[in-house]
């Protein structure tokens, strides 16, 4: 078991608050329809991204979904990039052509986003056997849903990864829905993702996914267990999503998530856990607290104003980078 | 004879046929959730319950060849795919299966399958969430592929699709949804193979598949004010393919545009010029022009999406070049999708 110093805590803390800051920020700008980009906000699951992507290095890649931003954020990408992308502009990371669910950022490590279920986990284990055979301490990372559990994909990739003992973490945040379809419906109720992913032959683990700490000391233990060559590695972090599958409301008026359901779960808030841990602790203070997320609040405020005051793409260049 | 939606339309089309044939059944992710389908599946959800209309698990691939499987043994379903992108991962069980399973199994049995896919374009929906598979599709023998864009066509087409054998793709634009027609209250058929002659014109023949046809419709609206008149046709399938309509009105015009929702290169409008080239040769008057979206995956920024897809004002401009006329175009038409704004 690793021990978390208050500095690890006090940056992980900050990454949550940035991510979230951000979000926020975005979701209540997102109705003003600048944002032409079908968005799956992160809210409330801040955690498993945070956790995990401390315990990586900067070479090492990370691959994520539709719900892309805290991965995104988490690793290094820059949120000019992000946001620049939300808005079309060509200042954004996929330079306006490829929204919201296609964050990238090669430079920091993330590779790709996708939007369709599953692709990336496959994509993952493929760069995890670049760096097997290269020798390489490197590796890979794919963050994806429960529902990304159903596709054919997901075995296939498990199945593989363990056979060629690559060093890929495989990362699934179970926040118990696929759009409107909750998990008890989809998969066997009494047996949790963690444990059928065993069967296959990994080490796989159940986390808190809200308690950031418990993420990246789990993460912190695959990740050795992959640098030293003993194959893949499977986290399954149990949270939830607060706003509708994609879009910045809540949804519990719709008839399938109860407020109960979102009350606890905010309850559970990542931010609020770790907050109240590192003020325990003595890392910091109420008034640091207040500090900072005035700091990501005003960062956020100047990145969305460049980012609206930078040029679109042009028509004329729409054909670029198809090869 | 009532106007209806096109969601309505195919809502009421499906409930039709469930109420007459007990075999039939909707599957699909999303197909009981609260928006039901853009609400196609909502009366069939509520009438017939989670026995004949239920969620299935993300396995796009598997539950192509489970639905397969129960149509091989008297089943008829109906399979749902929010995104018609989301059908590559069914790929292998449509192409090397069920487009093959008559033929290649001596037309013993077949597997008759309604297969509906949402083309999900507008509103940044992007490089994965906004194409139409149709053309890809229609390559293969074995499989029917139709594209309606009008109301009485959509419940028409699954009339026919839910009393044939043969295994069926039916892709429906999103823009279409909110679009309303005259829609018969009784089952009437539309057969596959049979194109929708929507206008009557002198000068040109613009084919337009899915929305395309809607869009045609706008562009000959702006030709007549140019004093250019065209004659507009749906083929309403695109496999099988009307061949006789198209190559009568191409004979008579002697000039072809063809407007499609998917790219030039190997698709429908390449299909529909060929044909021309076959079949009409003697009587073109002038090339013929492809009028689809620009050579390159779907951009999400709006500037690059507008510049993307073709609209009436494309279409419009694409038949005024081909009929020389002086006029050029004054006005530009937005396509139909601007109004759009969710939900997705
Ligand atoms: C192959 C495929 N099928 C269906 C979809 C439509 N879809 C988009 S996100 C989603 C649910 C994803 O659930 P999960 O993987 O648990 O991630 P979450 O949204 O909960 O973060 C679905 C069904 C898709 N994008 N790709």
């Amino acid at each position: 078991m690793t021990t978390v110093s208050n500095d690890q805590l006090v940056a992980m803390l900050r990454a949550m608050m940035r991510i979230r800051c951000s979000e926020e920020s975005l979701a209540k700008r997102y109705p003003e329809g600048e944002m032409r980009t079908p968005t799956h906000f992160s809210i409330g699951q801040e955690a498993m991204a945070v956790g995990v992507c401390a315990a990586l290095k900067q070479d090492d890649v990370i691959y994520s979904g539709h719900r892309c931003h805290a991965h995104y954020l988490a690793q290094g990408g820059s949120l000019l990039g992000m946001v620049g992308e939300l808005y079309g502009r060509e200042i954004g990371c996929a330079r306006g052509r490829g929204g919201s669910v296609h964050l990238n950022s090669p430079e920091v490590g993330v590779m790709a986003s996708a939007a369709i279920m599953g692709e990336t986990i496959a994509v993952a284990v493929g760069s995890a056997m670049a760096f097997a055979m290269d020798r390489s301490p490197r590796v890979a990372v794919t963050f994806f849903g429960d529902g990304c559990v159903e596709e054919g994909i997901f075995h296939e990739s498990l199945n593989f990864a363990v056979v060629k003992k690559l060093p890929v973490l495989f990362v699934c945040e179970n926040n118990f829905y696929s759009v409107n379809s909750p998990l008890r419906l989809r998969q066997p109720p009494d047996l949790a993702i963690h444990t059928r992913a065993t069967s296959y032959g990994l080490p796989a683990q159940q986390v808190d996914g809200n308690d950031v700490v418990a993420v990246y000391e789990a993460a912190t233990t695959a990740v050795h267990h992959l640098r030293a060559g003993n194959g893949p590695y499977f986290l399954e972090g149990l949270t939830y999503r607060w706003r509708e599958h994609v879009g910045p409301l809540f949804d519990t008026d719709q008839g399938v998530r109860s407020q109960r359901e979102l009350d606890f779960w905010m309850e559970q808030c990542p931010i609020k856990r770790a907050s109240a841990r590192a003020q325990a602790s003595g890392a910091c203070t109420e008034l640091d607290l207040r500090r900072w997320w005035k700091e990501f609040g005003q960062e956020i405020d100047a990145v969305v104003e460049q980012v609206r005051n930078s040029p679109f793409p042009k028509p004329e260049n729409i054909l670029d980078g198809t090869y | 004879m009532r106007r209806l939606k096109y969601w309505q339309a195919i809502s009421e089309g499906l409930v039709q046929c469930m109420e007459k044939d007990a075999s039939i059944f909707i599957a699909g992710g999303g197909v009981d959730d609260p928006r039901g389908i853009f609400g196609t599946t909502l009366e069939a959800h509520k009438r017939f319950g989670a026995e004949r209309v239920f969620d299935i698990p993300n396995c796009e691939n598997a539950f192509t060849g489970v639905a397969l499987g129960s149509a091989a043994v008297g089943k008829r379903p109906v399979v749902v795919h929010a995104r018609n992108d989301f059908m590559f991962l069914a790929a292998d069980q449509l192409i090397n299966l069920a487009a093959k399973w008559k033929y290649m199994f001596g037309g013993r049995t077949s597997v008759p399958v309604l297969f509906r896919g949402i083309v999900g374009r507008g509103w940044g929906q992007g490089a994965t969430h906004s194409q139409s598979t149709h053309s890809m599709f229609a390559h293969f023998p074995g499989l029917y592929v139709a594209t309606p864009a009008f109301p009485d066509d959509a419940k028409g087409l699954i009339v026919t699709a839910l009393r044939g054998h043969t295994p069926v793709i039916l892709l429906e634009n999103r823009a279409c949804y909110e679009l309303e027609g005259d829609v018969p209250e009784e089952m009437v058929p539309v057969q596959f193979g049979k194109a929708r002659v929507l206008r009557e014109g002198r000068d040109i023949t613009i084919v337009g598949a899915s929305l395309m046809a809607y869009e045609a419709l706008r562009a000959s609206d702006i030709l007549r004010e140019c004093g250019v008149s065209a004659e507009v046709l749906d083929p309403r399938s695109i496999r099988p393919l009307d061949r006789e309509t198209i190559v009568a009105s191409v004979r008579k015009t002697g000039r072809l545009v063809v407007a499609d929702t998917s790219w030039s290169l190997y698709g429908f409008a390449a299909e529909v010029a060929a044909l021309a080239a076959e079949e009409a040769w003697d009587y073109l008057k002038a090339p013929v022009r492809r009028v689809t979206p620009l050579d390159c995956p779907a951009p999400v920024s709006k500037v690059l999406e507008e510049a993307f897809h073709p609209s009436p004002s494309t279409i419009a401009q694409a038949c005024l070049s081909v009929v020389k006329a002086e006029a050029a175009l004054e006005k530009s038409v937005g396509d139909v999708q601007e109004r759009f704004r969710g939900p997705y």
